[in-house]
């Protein structure tokens, strides 16, 4: 079905987590082995048990000047992580050696600004019977709007490039590997901004708590006692290129995408959808899954998508080491993607694999390898898993260049 | 890149009901007059899923469901590109304004259909696809970068596809701040070669916007709704389409970059 595709370059990547701003303060936790969640005492929620991902530079970073209009706290979280591991200078190089019109943006995100908008309401409300209008502040274009980060990103840069948000809930930032791969391939461009962000918000935290899979604990991912999922905010960013491949560069090997065809927020149960997605990246990448040493698992620590995910695991890959990050980060929604895929790329550079934080006893009906411990990369090859809402499935493979 | 042939179409909008009603409007054989669409019943949605699915969920089933008619046996072979402008705005109102109540009671089901994805994921479970789908936005430009994910899809070795674009009318407080008046929805069956039920080609192309100017409807009406509404920016193709003629359309584009289709029959 699918062709193997040409590796695409990731020339330069950065992240902002709640374990830091930057590739180094990511890096050391994840060598730490000291997680970025605590319990949840974020806006004024008093009546949420939970524990969550929070970035606290994000409360003190505005953006200001020509580009203020686009200032929300999820863009202000991409600027934060924007001024990082000088990937703003990159990207800057790429612009003036591609051409204006030759690079494109592509970031995930699910909610976006949104948290401008409850804010707005919260406002509303305030004011009076709840007939008024929304305050002369709010700013629905910049802020909320999906496209609003993607805009922000492209005009800081003065890129003219094809741009789009992709929003498939938590496999957001995964896809957009696969669009810009596509859209080089296509010959509309010659590299690409991609990346995503999701920030903390009511909608997330009480809406994830309505479904009745947050954890009051910590996330356990893959654990007997596991109990859901902490949430996260995270934005992450790698910019790729269509040439200039050199030995030892990261790459993107492949992709793969499906459907479930199941149900809107609950996996399918034998993880098909996520087999079809991981074979997909193993198909495009020229690759057998004995090739493979280590799946970067979507993992988010709910009962029925560690369950699914594992079966889909260790049906095409057996034994292969795997992870969840989440118990470090929590779940960043629509910017898991990059962040995991971030994690991958340095675990490519180190060979080094983190274990699966805070899990204590593996659920005993989960057979995928987890790994308890960190222990070297013994294989060229990574996958990482993306699954949204709405049964939307993405894997995608990295190595590095022979 | 490669051309891109279209096999079918769907379209939803006040005046313009469905795309054999509306072509005839688009093509001059009957007057425009607006009336309200009457709420959409998604054939091929379970019960489960189809009580649960909003008013915008059911606009983009029907553009979705009449383009893919003649293509029954298709439909879970279709990969899916889900273009829309901002989503679904009522159920933000509905959470944004439970959020504000000292319980800050989410109702789950509002929670689920929140995500960009509502209408791609109710649509796979529907149509039994498991192909890759995506749903993007580019704001007012939602249509444009649809349709040019769906041609680079096709290019890049995507036998056929579903593309479809659609924005639904917020609701006040939010329409105040995105003044969408009118709903508007269309769907095509894409494909990356033609065959027996393909009728246009589309050749894309994405240019300077040095010295082009967008193209624009005509009809006083059509143009405003085409202004008003992001899945509206179709209306020059679809009218062009639904004469039968050869022609070039411009688009307006995110920044410097535009897109020209030259539109054939074929």
């Amino acid at each position: 079905m699918s062709i193997q595709m040409r590796p695409l370059k990731v020339s330069a990547f950065t992240l902002t987590t709640a374990l830091g701003e930057g590739v180094n303060a990511n890096w050391q936790a994840l060598q730490a082995a000291r997680t970025g969640l605590k319990p949840c005492d974020v806006f004024d929620i008093a009546d949420l048990n939970t524990w969550v991902g929070e970035v606290a530079g994000v409360n003190t970073h505005v953006i200001s000047g020509a580009l203020q209009d686009f200032a929300c706290r999820n863009n202000n979280l991409a600027d934060l992580a924007l001024a990082q591991d000088d990937f703003s200078q990159r990207v800057e190089e790429a612009v003036a050696k591609y051409g204006a019109d030759r690079v494109a943006v592509y970031l995930g995100t699910s909610t976006s600004g949104i948290q401008h908008t409850e804010m707005a309401y919260a406002e509303r409300h305030r004011v009076g019977d709840g007939e008024h209008d929304l305050p002369e502040w709010y700013r629905y274009e910049s802020t909320h709007n999906l496209y609003s980060p993607v805009d922000f990103v492209r005009q800081r840069f003065g890129i003219q490039g094809p741009c789009m948000s992709i929003s498939t809930a938590c496999s957001s930032s995964a896809k957009v590997f696969a669009a810009a791969q596509r859209a080089i391939g296509a010959g509309l461009i010659d590299a690409a901004v991609v990346g995503g962000v999701d920030s903390l918000c009511f909608t997330t935290l009480y809406g994830f708590n309505s479904l009745q899979v947050v954890a009051e604990d910590i996330c356990r991912p893959s654990d007997a006692q596991r109990g859901g999922i902490s949430i996260g905010e995270a934005a992450g960013f790698a910019l790729v290129e269509r040439d200039g491949l050199a030995s030892g560069d990261a790459v993107l090997l492949g992709f793969g995408e499906s459907a479930d065809a199941h149900h809107m927020s609950t996996p399918h149960p034998e993880g098909l959808g996520a087999k079809l997605a991981m074979q997909g990246a193993l198909d495009r990448a020229g690759l057998a899954a004995n090739q493979i040493g280590y799946v970067n698992l979507h993992g988010t620590g709910t009962v029925a998508n560690d369950a699914s995910e594992s079966l889909g695991v260790h049906a095409l890959f057996g034994d292969v080491p795997c992870s969840s990050t989440k118990g470090w980060t929590g779940h960043t929604l629509g910017a898991a993607g990059i962040v995991e895929s971030i994690f991958c790329l340095l675990s490519l550079e180190h060979s080094w694999l983190p274990q699966s934080l805070n899990t204590r006893d593996v659920d005993p009906d989960i057979h995928a390898n987890i790994l308890q411990a960190p222990v070297a990369l013994k294989e060229k090859y990574v996958l990482t898993n993306s699954f949204g809402f709405g049964g939307s499935n993405c894997s995608l493979v990295f190595g590095v260049a022979p | 890149m490669k051309p891109v042939f279209i096999g079918s179409i769907g379209l939803a909008a006040e005046g313009l009901p469905t795309w054999s009603e509306g072509s005839k409007v688009l093509r001059g054989e009957q007057a425009f007059s607006p009336e309200p669409l009457e709420r959409y019943k998604p054939a091929l949605l379970p019960s489960n899923e189809r009580r649960r699915a909003t008013d915008m969920i059911r606009l983009a089933f029907k553009v979705c469901e009449e383009a893919t008619q003649a293509f029954a046996e298709q439909r879970p072979e279709l990969a899916s590109v889900f273009s829309s402008s901002g989503g679904d705005y009522h159920v933000l109102d509905q959470i944004s304004k439970a959020l504000c109540l000292d319980e800050r009671m989410v109702s789950p089901t509002h929670f689920h259909n929140s995500v960009h994805n509502s209408a791609a994921g109710y649509w796979g479970i529907g149509a039994l696809s498991r192909q890759a789908s995506t749903s993007i936005s580019a704001h007012d430009h939602s249509f444009f970068a649809g349709l040019l994910e769906s041609a680079v899809q096709l290019d890049q070795g995507s036998e056929a596809l579903l593309f479809t674009a659609y924005d639904a009318v917020p609701p006040e407080p939010l329409q105040k701040k995105r003044p969408i008046c009118t709903p508007f929805a269309s769907a095509y069956v894409l494909s990356a070669r033609p065959n027996t039920r393909t009728f246009v080609r589309l050749d894309i192309e994405v240019v300077s916007r040095q010295g082009l100017s967008e193209t624009s409807m005509q009809d006083a009406a059509l143009e405003q709704i085409r202004l008003n509404n992001p899945g509206a920016r179709a209306l020059p193709l679809l009218a062009l389409i639904a004469k039968g003629e050869a022609g070039e359309i411009i688009f307006q584009g995110m920044g410097e970059q535009w897109m020209k289709i030259a539109v054939s029959p074929c």
